[in-house]
């Protein structure tokens, strides 16, 4: 049963395209919490966020946002969801200030409101020189951080990113990190994939590790470790460790 | 390897590059080569038809011909090489932009003006080998009841194809000079399509004003034409000559083609180079916009304002655009003669501009529903994708209303019946193509809109079927109504049939 300490709940989530990409899996995130969904390539950690955030219909299961069934009332889940993708998804023809009053528009946000948090946003990501630019010169780290921007103009309770720090440079990574830990001790949840480990170890509180579909082990890092029983490793070793031993067991 | 041996294996590497790039666009991208190869075949057999009922009565046509004649096939030729051009010019810039392996050649250890030599070559024969293509079942007919004598057809067919092609590039590479990399791309596309369009256009033009036709044929062979045509052995007729057959005038023809290209070739090779540098140097310079207030309103004003303003903003549909425009520029001129001289030719201009509306629509759907660059973003809003398709066909309507309204209010003072039946052919002929794009609809970026015709072959029928069907109602419906209804079953009889085999969403 969903709580209001649940920001999402996933229970039996199955989709299958030529196998199974994504195998009857159960998840919890708590209400504020910073989750890290790690895995091997192809492992169905996009899928899973692509089906939590209504971007792709599971073949069975359930998914529900702040206790909002997200696949009987998808609006309503989605006004609370922000998805920024690994590859940001952003008009060439637009500057950065018109991509968020489209977005602020598109999600319904008092344009007064929007348009201060939208220059607050673009300014802390460092994109003031390029607010009036349009976004068919920028790099991609420039781009990420204008879909980023894009994704939290709205407010989102929960934020769902897919490798955000792609791309991005030291600096442009620091700042996006920065601003999502700002997010979360303000009360926002925030689910992310990365293939960077580091990221992971310093800044989620709890990890999944997610392998063939399914979840094979989840916790804090000190958890993690204690079910390893290796409490002097790296994640990246656990990790491996972990990945391996589901390898073989298949 | 020697310099001759790499020169030969980049040019194997480049016809194996157009070739599949040739075959992706007819498959969709799909490996389905056989099928293509097979579908071509059938297609090419099939063009023998329309072919025949063209070019068969000009099969027994021999030099010397009269002046009219003369310069009809001279005016057809003509029109050939200014397509090829239009189509040349393109396939130059799509080389200078898509650099997809332009960082990888410039950094290998190789002559880069050889290198670019192939390349031009490359296009040469790309855009002859098409223009061969697409002649070849006229040529064809034209043998087959005329004898071997119109062979020659071949040959100025490589003739058009080669000079077109170092047209293009000579062109091109003096755009890039003067305007620079960030504006040629536009300028290049709006070029292009004036050359394609604007010979016929200009034609029309006069044959409206001088002789109150949209016919073209009429300025081609009319008495002043015939005054004003050059000698019999002016070099004007050259074309005209070699494809009646002349084996020498052809040969001719062909060298110098050849030659055009060359002096192309050694010409600008090295500045290509230079070109792409600065091309490279330079990515896309930064336009920046006016700061403004953001706009308050609902979701799907915010949809709105956003699919606007991308519109705008879009120089392939500007380009595309300007095309429709400049085909509209005849049925305008006709209009307004009419209030002079109450001409009933005037009932021509509502099936062009019914045509002209079905196709306009037909690129805006695709622009609004199918080329969505942020499809994560609109998936994941708070809004039915229901809501958001119906804001995206709002859009469409809303564009062709504003083209079309001024054409159908001034129709409206020549004639308000005739206005009636061209608002309602152009409001179906859009809901038809509009509905055709949703039925079809395939995500893709914008940028992919000149690719647009291959992600289905039968939603590019169906929408040109659609819009001849809708056209010739409507002129049908103005001249004789019992053939309107037969026209309009049939054509909706297509538009029902494509709805049944589009792909089934849940």
């Amino acid at each position: 049963m969903t709580t209001e300490r649940s920001a999402l709940e996933v229970r039996g989530l199955t989709k299958r395209f030529d196998r199974p990409a994504v195998d009857a899996l159960d998840l919890t995130v708590h209400v504020g919490e910073y989750y890290a969904l790690l895995g091997p390539n192809g492992a169905g950690k996009t899928t899973t966020l692509r089906m939590v955030a209504g971007l792709l219909r599971p073949d069975a299961g359930s998914v529900s946002v702040f206790g909002i069934d997200a696949l009987r009332d998808p609006v309503a889940a989605k006004q609370v969801v922000a998805w920024v993708s690994d590859e940001p998804m952003i008009y060439d023809k637009l500057t950065p200030l018109e991509y968020l009053e489209f977005v602020a528009g598109l999600w319904g946000v008092d344009s007064k409101v929007s348009e201060t948090s939208a220059h607050d946003l673009l300014v802390s990501l460092g994109l003031e020189p390029h607010l009036n630019e349009r976004c068919e010169g920028f790099s991609k780290g420039m781009r990420q951080k204008v879909a980023l921007a894009g994704a939290l103009v709205h407010d989102p309770r929960l934020i769902i990113l897919d490798e955000p720090l792609t791309g991005l440079d030291a600096l442009s990574a620091r700042h996006v990190k920065g601003l999502l830990q700002d997010r979360v001790r303000a009360g926002c949840t925030v689910i992310m994939t990365t293939h960077i480990l580091e990221v992971a170890e310093r800044m989620a509180d709890r990890i999944g590790v997610i392998a063939a579909g399914k979840l094979i082990a989840e916790g804090t890092l000190a958890e993690l470790r204690q079910q390893n029983g290796r409490n002097d490793t790296s994640l990246e070793d656990m990790f491996i460790a972990l990945v391996d031993t589901e390898a073989a067991a298949a | 390897m020697n310099s001759v041996a790499h020169l030969s294996w980049f040019a194997r590497h480049e016809f194996r590059l157009a070739w599949r790039e040739w075959l992706a666009m007819m498959t969709g991208g799909r490996r389905r080569r056989n099928r293509a190869v097979i579908g071509l075949l059938i297609f090419a057999a099939i063009m023998h038809l329309p072919a025949y009922a063209v070019v068969g009565r000009f099969a027994d046509l021999r030099f010397p011909l009269d002046p009219s004649s003369l310069i009809v096939l001279t005016a057809t030729i003509f029109l050939s090489w200014a397509l090829i051009l239009s189509q040349a010019i393109e396939s130059v810039t799509r080389v200078f932009y898509a650099r997809a392996d332009l960082d990888l050649i410039m950094s290998s250890p190789v002559q880069l003006t050889n290198i670019f030599s192939v390349r031009i070559a490359a296009i040469a024969l790309s855009v002859t080998s098409m223009a061969l293509l697409l002649s070849t079942p006229f040529i064809d007919v034209l043998v087959i009841l005329g004898g071997p004598r119109w062979l020659a057809g071949f040959g100025v067919v490589v003739a058009i194809g080669l000079s077109g092609a170092a047209a293009a590039i000579a062109i091109t590479v003096f755009l890039f000079r003067l305007i620079g990399p960030s504006r040629t791309r536009l300028v290049a596309q709006i070029v292009s399509a004036i050359i394609g369009a604007g010979f016929v256009i200009a034609l029309q033009i006069v044959a409206i004003l001088s002789y109150g036709t949209l016919s073209r044929f009429a300025v081609l062979t009319s008495n002043t034409a015939a005054r004003l045509a050059p000698a019999i052995d002016s070099i004007v007729w050259w074309p005209a000559r070699a494809a009646l057959g002349d084996i020498e005038v052809m040969l001719l023809l062909v060298a110098g083609g050849l030659m055009m290209l060359g002096v192309v070739m050694a010409a600008f090779a090295p500045r290509f180079a230079d070109t792409v540098v600065s091309v490279a140097a330079n990515p896309a310079a930064a336009t920046r916009g006016r700061a403004h207030a953001f706009r308050s309103g609902s979701r799907q004003q915010a949809l709105r304002w956003k699919e606007f303003l991308l519109l705008r903003r879009d120089p392939w549909l500007l380009s595309q655009s300007l095309m429709q425009m400049l085909y509209l520029v005849p049925p305008a001129l006709m209009l307004w003669r009419s209030f002079s001289d109450s001409s009933t030719a005037i009932v021509l201009i509502t099936p062009v501009i019914v045509m002209a509306a079905g196709q306009l629509a037909g690129g805006l759907a695709w622009l609004t529903i199918s080329g969505e660059d942020a499809a994560d973003l609109v998936a994941t809003a708070p809004l039915p994708p229901s809501r958001v398709i119906r804001t995206k066909i709002e859009v469409v309507l809303i564009a062709i209303t504003a083209v079309f309204t001024p054409l159908v209010v001034a129709l409206a003072f020549a004639s308000p019946p005739q206005a009636a039946v061209t608002a309602i052919a152009v409001l179906v002929a859009t809901a038809s193509a509009a509905a055709i794009q949703l039925w079809f609809r395939a995500q893709a970026k914008r940028s992919q809109f000149r690719r647009r015709q291959t992600s289905s072959r039968v939603a590019t029928f169906a929408e040109a079927f659609c819009s001849i069907g809708w056209a010739a109602t409507s002129a049908l419906a103005l001249t004789i109504p019992v053939a309107a209804i037969v026209s309009g079953v049939l054509t909706a009889a297509i538009l029902f049939a494509t709805w049944k085999i589009s792909p089934k969403r849940t």
